[in-house]
């Protein structure tokens, strides 16, 4: 909206950082009829950090960030962005976020281009700029050949990154992403990591939501995990590992004949109980050290018994909320989009 | 995409300390003509969406023309001075209950939490389709006369009368469509939509002076057309079609066409931004 001089954002305009965090929300509340989706959530969010919101499907996770994205009414509590009251001062806020949700929001009458100019218009750019900048978009998110088509021949993963260029038309200050990655391949899904974290880089502030442990983990300084609508923890991706534990070692065994006799090693070296795969031909285990791994497959070597592959994982998502909640998280099921490119 | 973005530092970027309490009303006419433009593109890409000004018009006249013509004002050729300026009305209304129906469609899409989530005026997702539907309506009364015109009608206003004849049209559409606007954002669902606006538009469109002379009509029906701003159009389209006469029906015509807007337009935007 503004064509003011560009103050630079963040840490590089010699003033220390803003002590107004970028996100506060005190007792943020959602209800829809008597289903209490955000329940007294609190939340706060420093300027240039990224903050992850990790919870299974209908947590609550998307109400938060609609609400703090004035695009939700809040039912109860207040919540505040870079200071400016979500509830009374909507257009100011509005002029610090971009938002790219869950799905890809942009108009499938219009091209790439015609959409990425159309929302540098509504903003206040000159055409001419709109048109820069929007080629500027393209070139950088590998969309420059896609540029004249319509979004309806888009795939899944072109359509999440026109629709996180769309957010970035005006450098806004706090982007909020909803499942950034959901549904996007391995590839795009690094792709999409790296341009978050040169966002941060930059001096963007960014609250994500995400089903992923592992992606929280990758992104995000300070995790809040939301379950049913509750905060039930918040903390350092490496906090609440040490809180839930253990990982696993999954060891395939080169001959079948062989898995017994390395279950029978592995019982003796942890203390756990090895799980066989359901082929026979390897076994999981529990480790209550990660330095455990290494013990199992020195003994594996030392008996003389091959394997063909060794991974330790991660506790998944699911083991997070049996320990925090005591409940098993229903499991989400990701869609999966095709994705070409 | 090639490893890591970079983007582009060049954009002004807002910060807590730029921000604007309001939108400009000259940035305000920007985000809607913005948004007109985009309405137009999408009825060029969708040209199916103009069969109701188009096909309607030509079957509406032909089929009213032959049909009553002869019962109403003895012949045909009579009857298209009584019966274009009321079928004109008539298509106004019926494709203006588009409008209500495209907004619903609209705000069921991705792209409307965009702009609600963007620091845009609130009313300009609503007036930049209501910008471009004026083309609807031109073409709607266009067509209207045309056909017309070949079957018989000859306008006693001339160009001049006929042209100020298109433009209350024109204004005709563009308030009441604020009705169906107003249905649209504050009914649940696109069948919802459909029912209710009907509901609305048939009353409005053949409760009124367009087909039949009024004083044949039971003294009550009499005065519900009277109050209709749709009867007073169509009388004012009579005036300045056949005769080109400025009569205060045009008065009245333009203060009923304010008055719907007036009435309609704040209750559309609350209702618009209200929605979740």
């Amino acid at each position: 909206m503004t064509t003011q001089s560009l103050p630079q954002f963040g840490r590089s305009n010699g003033s220390s950082p803003s002590a107004i965090p970028a996100v506060e929300a005190r007792s943020l509340t959602k209800r829809f009829g008597t289903n209490l989706a955000v329940d007294n959530i609190d939340l706060t969010v420093m300027e240039g950090e990224i903050f992850g919101v990790l919870g299974p499907n209908g947590a609550g996770k998307t109400t938060v960030l609609n609400m703090l994205a004035t695009l939700l009414p809040i039912d109860g509590g207040e919540a505040r962005i870079f200071g400016y009251d979500v509830r009374s001062q909507g257009h100011a806020v509005r002029q610090l976020i971009g938002v790219t949700g869950q799905f890809a929001s942009v108009d499938e009458n219009l091209t790439g281009r015609e959409n990425l100019w159309m929302f540098g218009r509504l903003q206040g750019l000159s055409s001419k700029r709109a048109h820069s900048i929007a080629d500027d978009l393209l070139a950088q998110f590998d969309l420059t050949e896609a540029a004249h088509r319509p979004i309806s021949q888009f795939s899944g993963g072109m359509r999440r990154r026109l629709d996180l260029a769309a957010s970035l038309i005006t450098r806004p200050a706090l982007i909020f992403l909803d499942e950034p990655t959901t549904g996007l391949d391995p590839r795009n899904r690094n792709q999409m990591w790296d341009t978050i974290r040169d966002l941060v880089a930059q001096g963007s502030t960014i609250l994500l939501t995400t089903q992923y442990l592992d992606e929280a983990d990758a992104l995000a300084g300070r995790v809040a995990v939301i379950d049913r609508g509750r905060k039930v923890a918040e903390g350092t991706p490496g906090q609440l590992k040490t809180q839930i534990g253990t990982s696993s070692l999954r060891v395939q065994m080169s001959e079948a004949a062989n898995t017994g006799a390395a279950v029978a090693l592995a019982a003796d070296l942890t203390s756990d109980t090895p799980v066989v795969s359901p082929t026979g031909s390897g076994f999981s285990v529990k480790l209550s050290d990660a330095n455990q791994a290494a013990d199992v497959l020195i003994a594996l070597r030392n008996h003389g018994l091959d394997i063909t592959n060794a991974t330790v994982e991660q506790p998944s998502l699911d083991d997070v909320f049996f320990t925090l909640t005591g409940h098993e998280s229903e499991t989400p099921i990701p869609e999966t989009e095709a994705n070409k490119s | 995409m090639t490893a890591a973005i970079t983007v582009p530092t060049t954009s002004s970027r807002p910060t807590a300390r730029t921000v604007q309490t309001s939108v400009p009303v000259r940035d305000a006419l920007r985000q809607i003509t913005t948004l007109a433009w985009r309405a137009l593109v999408k009825m060029r890409r969708n040209p199916e969406q103009l069969v109701d000004v188009t096909f309607m018009p030509v079957l509406f006249t032909v089929m009213f023309g032959l049909m009553f013509g002869g019962a109403i004002s003895g012949s045909t050729a009579h009857y298209l001075p009584i019966l274009i300026p009321g079928i004109i009305a008539m298509t106004t209304v019926t494709s203006c209950l588009a409008a209500g129906v495209q907004i619903r469609e609209d705000m069921d899409k991705g792209v409307f939490d965009r702009f609600r989530s963007l620091p845009i005026a609130r009313i300009a997702p609503l007036a930049g389709p209501m910008m471009a539907d004026l083309a609807r309506y031109a073409i709607a009364s266009s067509v209207t006369i045309t056909v017309g015109v070949i079957m018989g009608y000859r306008p006693g206003g001339g160009v001049l009368g006929v042209a100020a004849g298109i433009v209350l049209a024109v204004i005709l559409g563009w308030s009441l469509a604020w009705i169906f606007l107003w249905i649209g954002t504050s009914a649940r669902s696109v069948g919802a939509v459909q029912g209710m606006s009907m509901m609305v538009m048939f009353p409005l469109a053949f409760l009124s002076n367009a087909f039949v002379p009024v004083d044949t009509l039971p003294g009550w029906l009499q005065a519900v057309t009277r109050v209709n701003p749709v009867s007073h159009v169509i009388s004012a389209l009579r005036d300045l079609m056949n005769n080109r006469a400025l009569t205060a029906q045009v008065g009245w015509a333009l203060l009923g066409c304010v008055a719907v807007a007036a009435i309609f337009i704040p209750l559309a935007v609350r209702s618009y931004s209200r929605r979740i």
